[in-house]
């Protein structure tokens, strides 16, 4: 199928859309990347997510795939003879990458704002610790699934819970920098330090992260002040 | 790994909708478990819980083999990926498991808020806003089993046997009935929902289903007299 078939609504930033075009990456499809602006949504967007209106939405053959993690399961099952299997092939192992995905987006990822929201250092404070804790966890899965000698939570290759968390880490260097504090440290996380330094230098991720330079002016000049006038009003 | 009733089971709760949902998985797939009701009050949780679902606690929890799987919906998958010669509860195209799946996640993100918010309502208004939420979200599956298998004249939609979407949301069916039936309101009905009121009719009837979704007579009492004023309590104190 020709690259006309494959489609990516998405915004640079998005950790969600990271996702999906390093899977596309992964297996090697051509797509074409249409970047949204959600202050205007596309009426292609629009049409394609009646429920969310949000991005990543996939298009291949015109069909609307959404929400993140369903559409790197897509990926990994539409193109399955291309490249290595996304989630593992066992299905326990699958089971534990899905669940550790999962708290990513239920417990991980809203920490972000989380931080951008805290009020006062107290605050920020118990936001970092809370996802500290939280890391700790995904440092001792990547021990238990991946042992001594492999350097991803897929093994030799980045799989399912490498992109699920690592298209986090543009998002995590910017809330260091603007915090002032360190999230992934080698005292606590010493094997998520190196297993992040491996996942940005992957040929399916180094291209696709968002520059951090970029993430930060934003963060900085819009996302942050965004969430500090949400919170304020709460 | 041998698929003996030794090597399954469920720490689960007859009133968890999650918890049901695995049951019903298990059913269709007949496979034989052992099955460990919880006590969800805090503090009377097993040790056998605690230690197979330390990050979050909660059932259901399958053990295969004494290996852990939490998280209802992960662990239906897992089902039918081990259990692959029984009937498939995944469609088999990658672009129908994504529709199901999307759906299922749906269910899961706006289903049990929808029905607390009713529980939680202050006043008729509010409580009018709260079931226009459940009631809109229901009429979105209508569309989507519209344009799925109900289109094609089935009964589920998995088609003619139950399947993933069927299993996330039919695990609702009784809470809805007595939330229907706490707060008199109307939740799945004929004029809106048309399609979605036959199906509940099927799947309560269905062999892996029939005996798992619980009596609403008993959960009525449940809920009115510990479930619904816990809820209400706790929104009170924030």
């Amino acid at each position: 199928m020709g690259k006309g078939d494959v489609k990516l609504l998405g915004t640079w930033p998005s950790p969600f859309v990271t996702r999906v075009k390093i899977a596309l990456k992964l297996k090697s499809v051509d797509y074409e990347y249409q970047e949204e602006n959600l202050g205007s949504k596309s009426e292609l967007l629009i049409k394609s997510n009646p429920v969310y209106k949000k991005i990543p939405v996939l298009l291949h053959g015109g069909k609307p795939i959404c929400e993140s993690l369903i559409i790197v399961q897509y990926i990994d099952e539409a193109w399955t003879d291309i490249g290595s299997s996304i989630l593992p092939c066992d299905p326990y192992d699958r089971a534990v990458a899905r669940f550790w995905a999962a708290y990513v987006d239920d417990k991980i990822f809203p920490t972000i704002r989380g931080l951008g929201m805290a009020k006062g250092e107290e605050a920020k404070a118990a936001v970092v610790k809370e996802l500290k804790d939280g890391l700790v966890l995904l440092e001792e899965a990547l021990l238990k699934s991946s042992g001594k000698a492999k350097p991803f939570f897929g093994g030799d290759e980045i799989g399912y819970l490498d992109i699920a968390f690592g298209s986090l880490l543009a998002w995590f260097k910017v809330m260091e920098k603007y915090f002032n504090v360190k999230l992934l440290e080698e005292a606590t996380t010493p094997r998520l330090v190196s297993w992040a330094d491996s996942f940005c230098k992957h040929r399916a991720v180094k291209d696709e992260l968002p520059d951090t330079h970029k993430l930060f002016e934003l963060a900085q000049n819009v996302m942050f002040p965004r969430w500090q006038a949400a919170a304020a009003t709460n | 790994m041998g698929k003996g009733t030794g090597d399954v089971k469920l720490l689960g709760a007859w009133r968890s909708p999650y918890a049901v949902r695995v049951n019903i998985a298990l059913n269709l797939k007949s496979v034989d478990y052992e099955f460990q009701t919880e006590n969800l009050a805090t503090g009377s949780k097993s040790e056998l819980l605690i230690k197979s679902n330390p990050v979050h606690k909660k059932i259901p929890v399958l053990l295969h083999g004494g290996k852990p799987i939490c998280e209802s919906l992960i662990i239906v998958q897992y089902i039918d990926e081990v259990w692959s010669d029984g009937p498939s509860i995944l469609p088999s195209d990658p672009y129908d498991r994504a529709v199901a799946r999307f759906w299922a996640a749906y269910v899961d993100d706006k289903f049990y808020t929808a029905v607390k918010g009713i529980v939680v309502a202050n006043g008729e208004e509010a409580k009018a806003a709260a079931v226009k939420v459940l009631k809109d979200g229901l009429v979105l599956l209508e569309e989507a089993f519209l344009k799925s298998s109900a289109g094609e004249g089935k009964p589920f939609f998995g088609g003619d046997e139950i399947g993933y979407l069927d299993i996330a949301l039919g695990s609702f069916l009784s809470w809805f009935k007595v939330t229907e039936k706490s707060f008199n309101v109307k939740l799945l009905e004929e004029a809106a929902t048309p399609r979605l009121v036959s199906w509940a009719d099927s799947f309560y009837k269905h062999r892996a289903v029939k005996d798992e979704l619980p009596d609403t007579d008993k959960l009525f009492e449940l809920a009115q007299n510990v479930i619904f004023p816990h809820i209400q309590a706790a929104a009170a104190a924030k």
